[in-house]
């Protein structure tokens, strides 16, 4: 917590201001029963008139006085409140853009989301109420005893007394409730659950003809979540009359007290008023102590979960290993690669070593978790190797500066996103300065251009969030042209030409190797069609590198190239058995 | 709106005792509550100065404000009470019959609606109506009753010290009024900015990588800049507007207080009143305006709730699936003989999808179906097990029309593995075990070995007793498929519907799925939606489908002869 309150620094002297001027408010607001006592006690009984007037507008007087500090106490706990926040969130989200893949994996993209959103408006609500009630109430339940003090003393014991019985009352029930509303919560969260389950998969129970024992389990969890429920109305239920009755016994004996005093002509009877209104003012202030309190804790604890977020550093960069021998036997060099994701007790690539040209096409092929989209992380450096290192150009990868990375490899994921904006606005994104004519070009390459021609607008259609205006197919093509556009040295199809058909999964292979002089190309895939014409084939299977090398010399030596072939090529597995 | 309100009243009929119960304690409770300041204001005048205190009369008091407060709290608690129960039972009733509901809506209303949609009517708008129903029984009630009492005790005691509050206290409740229009517009400008700057912060940190890819911190951070700086501005504005309602209405209460008291000291100067009714009407005076503000939350809450009651007597309206014959036969002895007859069907009326189908299936052969994705390949499986019912024709298995058929014979007499495989929150066993609870573990280990499964599931942490969640967690799409293959394999019905899986599940896995899939199918009748050659080829059948519709069906050979649809898909997608 205390690492984000800096930011409210900016707000000091709001921050400052608004409980002083709550306190301020609270102030004059104790005023008002001695003004009353006053009024009955030299007013009344000396039929006084001109004084009761004047006491009169004095109370008028207090209560503009008060309305003036209180609503100049709300600006600026707001203003401090909000700016907080403000400066929160744009701290907050400019940390999560500068944190590298790792700790975004780490942090998870849901958490994130919850913590800009959720979480620091709750923080927000916090603050502002903190600001505005933390000075507020407490003047208010111990400024009233402190003037029943100057009343009279023997009255005021019964305060002492009175406070810390009502605070233990509405804290207790708070305290016992709390855990209580958690199971109410779990209660509704199964309840949730079970209908969800019924409607994802209702199919299948029909099919088991299920439905009936379904019903019962709802119907038991929803009968245990009603029984919580009243279990804990009855326990909050006790609050008020419990209150109540600790406020007016109090006053009972304010009563019976204040009669002794002004039998022996200690007290008036104005002052015994006094003293009573004072006793009723407590209980409302105790209770909004209470919320405050709770809502605090609330704030504090989403306060945490963010600085937590705003804590995790990117590790700083380990001294680099000596270049081996092996960094400058090729363009791009893989030397005794493995990669252990953090938290994960194995390793998900290991000892990888090959050797790429410049300007092949590498097809990359093995099984769902086999590590291929791991081993194409390595290569614009997502992800520094946990062992031994990827050279480029005799190069680490890892000494070049983070720009100059994404400069060289354009990658283009498995999931085909596009954002918010127009066609245009997102090709864009591969080059800041990139000029209709590239555009068109990186789109023709792509064998976008027909996807562009087909809507109105072109190259200003309009692109929907998640680019959910455009089929799977046609997303996967401009994304390919967003890396393409760039013209980077190393360009990486991520699976991510599974959505396009056949005649146009080969015209955009034809189209990558018409740029084979300048570029290099992997082409990670689960189809053998894909990547049999590639100069090189790696092959992966549980993270390690079982074949390397041309369609032909696979089929002969690979047995796990072989099984995935024959599994997708039956045909000829069988002609070659006839042979 | 009224039909509403008249069906919530019918469900709280049910418990009218503890609803009159809750009534008279109301009742109880404010009197109390209202006797109370006017026994201290007594208490007060008998105290008038030094030596003139009647103690005698002051004990007296003293008790009935004893025993006054002692019933205020019992009824309070009790009347509490009953709201609580009244209140959760209800909305135990709805929840029970929405989810029945469900239970027989048709698969035609629940695939159109999103789930997401129906889930919320059955949890968040019972909670909001249960919340909104709870306010309204504590609040509205009491606090109608608290004014007019009010009222009645002031206009008794003194009518112009009376006046002086009437006249002053709804003040404050038009201020709350007029700030709260007010301040509408800057809520809803918050809310829209809001979701602006949601919906990017979504969009880029799902797609972080992406972002970080191709280098665009830097220009993504500028855009949240702008979009921050504006919300900044605007929620300043709602806050500190909304935050005034509370300074303002203390201060038209402090007027009143103010009011109240010079004025009764005025009357009091004239012989009018005493002080202890002074007392008893600054007390009024303080309490006056809660119920009003109260009230009007109320209001608003409980149109709330009748807006989600609304909501959810929808879903309990919708029109059921059609009821089973009187005379359904249960379906037992499956020989396995399916046959479609004419059969008609059309998601959408008026749009043609299936049309005039006829299909003679013998016992234990095997059909598969092919086409293109999105070629209605469900359609059929929606067909033959009645999730939806034929337009025209008729289905028939064994020679009976499937809709003279129990549902749940029939649907029980087909194995049915999809490819989007859901699974169940609980453990491996029980899921597992869901088509026959009755099952040892000993026959689920040997359905889990007989569909490959069990070298996997002994490998999880707690092996069968591993928890799994709805969507299967850390199972791959392979392992999930493979537990629903063990599903059926353990009940084993007479009839199958198999989906193959596309290429996103791992070589080795799909072997083995190949491997449980053969097992089950033999000598069963089988439809297979079928994606691999090897399973096509050694069909009985296959039925090729397009746009919804079966163009062609008949062996490979005869329908490679054919030079169609089917000839061309294969030349395309299998030769290549």
């Amino acid at each position: 917590m205390k690492g984000i309150l800096v930011y409210l620094k900016e707000y000091k002297k709001e921050a400052v201001l608004a409980p002083l001027f709550k306190l301020l408010e609270a102030f004059f607001e104790l005023f008002v029963p001695l003004v009353m006592a006053n009024m009955i006690d030299v007013g009344i009984a000396g039929g006084d008139r001109p004084y009761i007037v004047k006491m009169g507008l004095w109370l008028i007087l207090l209560a503009v006085v008060g309305l003036t500090a209180s609503v100049t106490a709300q600006f600026f706990a707001a203003k401090a409140a909000v700016g907080f926040s403000t400066k929160l969130r744009e701290v907050l989200f400019g940390h999560m853009q500068d944190l590298n893949f790792t700790n975004i994996d780490q942090v998870g993209t849901s958490t994130m989301i919850t913590r800009m959103t959720s979480d620091i408006n709750q923080v927000q609500s916090g603050v502002n109420m903190v600001l505005r009630l933390f000075l507020r109430s407490p003047i208010i339940v111990f400024g009233a005893m402190i003037m029943a003090f100057t009343i009279d003393v023997k009255c005021a014991l019964v305060f002492v007394v009175a406070i810390p019985l009502l605070a233990l009352v509405v804290f207790g029930i708070m305290v016992i409730t709390i855990p209580l509303y958690k199971k109410v919560q779990g209660g509704l969260d199964k309840v949730l659950g079970i209908t969800r389950q019924n409607l994802t998969g209702v199919r299948v129970i029909r099919a088991f003809g299920q439905e009936e024992k379904q019903t019962a389990e709802f119907e038991e969890n929803n009968r245990a979540l009603t029984a919580v429920q009243v279990f804990v109305g009855k326990i909050s239920a006790c609050m008020n009359p419990v209150t109540y009755s600790i406020v007016n016994g109090a006053i009972m004996l304010l009563i019976y007290m204040g009669a002794i005093q002004v039998q022996i002509g200690n007290l008036s009877q104005g002052e015994v008023i006094a003293i009573i209104n004072y006793m009723s003012q407590i209980l409302v202030e105790l209770v909004k102590l209470a919320n405050l309190i709770i809502l605090t804790t609330k704030a504090v604890a989403c306060g945490e979960r963010v600085a937590a977020v705003l804590a995790t550093e990117n590790e700083t960069q380990g001294e680099l290993p000596g270049v081996s021998d092996k960094a400058k036997e090729a363009y791009l060099v893989f030397d005794k690669v493995s990669l252990t994701y953090k938290g994960a007790g194995e390793k998900t690539l290991s000892d990888i070593s090959f050797q790429v040209n410049k300007g092949d096409t590498v097809g990359v092929i093995g099984g769902t978790g086999s590590g291929k989209t791991s081993l194409i992380n390595l290569i614009p450096g997502f992800y520094p190797a946990t062992e031994g290192a990827v050279y480029l150009n005799g190069e680490n990868i890892l000494s070049l500066s983070e720009k100059e990375r994404i400069d060289r490899v354009g990658i283009v994921p498995q999931k085909a996103v596009l954002f918010k904006g127009t066609i245009r606005s997102n090709l864009l994104w591969g080059k800041e300065n990139a000029t209709e004519e590239e555009m068109w070009e990186a789109l023709g390459l792509a064998q976008a251009k027909e996807v562009v021609e087909g809507k109105e607008g072109m190259l200003d259609a309009v692109v929907e969030q998640k680019g959910k205006n455009f089929s799977g197919g046609q997303r996967q093509r401009l994304t390919i042209a967003r890396a393409l556009i760039k013209k980077p040295e190393i360009l990486i199809l991520d699976d991510s030409a599974s959505a396009l058909d056949y005649a146009t999964d080969a015209k955009l292979r034809q189209a990558i190797k018409s740029l084979a002089g300048s570029m290099t190309t992997f082409i990670v895939s689960q189809r053998a069609s894909t990547i049999r014409y590639a100069d090189k084939i790696l092959v992966l299977d549980d993270g390690e590198l079982v074949g390397n090398g041309t369609h032909e010399e696979l089929l002969t030596n690979c047995p796990v190239y072989q099984e995935i072939y024959y599994s997708q090529y039956p045909e000829e597995r069988k002609e070659e058995k006839a042979e | 709106m009224k039909t509403t309100v008249k069906r919530v009243l019918n469900y709280i009929k049910k418990y009218w005792f503890v609803l009159l119960l809750s009534l008279f304690l109301a009742m109880v409770t404010v009197a109390l509550t209202l006797y109370i300041p006017i026994l201290t204001g007594r208490a007060i005048d008998q105290m008038l100065g030094k030596g003139a205190v009647d103690m005698e009369a002051i004990f007296g008091i003293l008790w009935k404000i004893g025993v006054s407060i002692l019933f205020t709290a019992l009824a309070q608690w009790v009347m509490n009470t009953c709201n609580n129960y009244i209140t959760y039972h209800v909305v135990q009733d709805i929840r029970k019959e929405a989810f029945a509901k469900i239970q027989i809506l048709p698969l035609s209303y629940l695939d159109t609606k999103p789930t997401g949609d129906l889930v919320s009517r059955v949890i968040a708008d019972v909670d909001t109506f249960a919340d909104g129903l709870l306010m309204g029984f504590t609040q509205l009630f009491t606090g109608v009753l608290t004014i007019g009492g009010t009222l009645v005790f002031m206009l008794v005691t003194n009518v112009p010290i009376a006046l002086v509050v009437v006249c002053l206290t709804p003040v404050s409740f038009l201020v709350a009024k007029f700030i709260a229009t007010r301040t509408h517009d800057m809520f809803h400008l918050q809310s829209k900015t809001r979701g602006e700057q949601t919906s990017l912060i979504e969009e880029m940190i799902d797609n972080e990588k992406i972002v970080k890819s191709f280098g665009r911190e830097g220009a993504v951070k500028e855009e949240f800049r702008e979009i921050n700086g504006r919300l900044k501005d605007c929620s300043l504005k709602a806050i500190f507007f909304s935050s005034l309602v509370n300074p303002c209405t203390r201060f038209v209460n402090s007027l009143v207080y103010a009011g109240v008291g010079t004025f009764g000291a005025f009357l009091e100067v004239n012989g009018g009143i005493s002080v202890g009714t002074l007392s008893c009407f600054l007390s009024y005076a303080n309490q006056y305006t809660k119920p009003f503000n109260e009230i009007s939350g109320v209001v608003t809450e409980l149109q709330n709730a009748m807006v989600c009651a609304g909501r959810i007597f929808e879903l309990i309206d919708e029109t059921p699936q059609v009821p089973e014959d009187e005379d359904a036969v249960e379906l037992t002895h499956v020989k396995g003989e399916v046959t479609l007859q004419d059969v008609s069907f059309s998601y959408v009326p008026g749009q043609k999808l299936l049309e005039q189908v006829s299909l003679q299936v013998q016992p234990g052969q095997r059909i598969a179906i092919v086409g293109p994705t999105g070629c209605g390949k469900t359609t059929l499986i929606n067909l033959l097990m009645r999730f939806y019912d034929v337009n025209k024709g008729s289905i028939q298995v064994d020679g009976t029309d499937i809709r003279h058929l129990t549902r749940n014979s029939l649907r029980t007499s087909f194995g049915m593995v999809l490819q989007e495989t859901w699974l169940q929150a609980g453990t491996v066993l029980d899921n597992i075990r869901m088509g026959k609870p009755e099952a040892t573990r000993e026959e689920v280990i040997e359905a889990a070995k007989a569909s490959h499964a069990h070298s996997f599931i002994k490998r999880l942490p707690q092996g069968y007793d591993t928890v799994i969640t709805e969507d299967g967690g850390a199972l791959s799409q392979g392992q999930k498929q493979l537990l629903c293959i063990a599903r059926v394999m353990l009940c084993l019905p007479p009839m199958l519907i198999l989906d193959e899986a596309t290429s996103s599940i791992d070589t080795r896995t799909e072997i083995r799925i190949q491997k449980a899939f053969a097992r089950m199918m033999e000598g069963r009748t089988s439809f297979i939606v079928a994606h691999r050659l090897s399973t096509i080829k050694e069909a009985d059948v296959i039925l090729v489908m397009k746009d919804g519709n079966i163009i062609e069906q008949g062996n490979h050979e005869n329908l490679l002869a054919q030079k169609g649809f089917y000839a061309n898909l294969y030349n395309s997608q299998f030769a290549g």
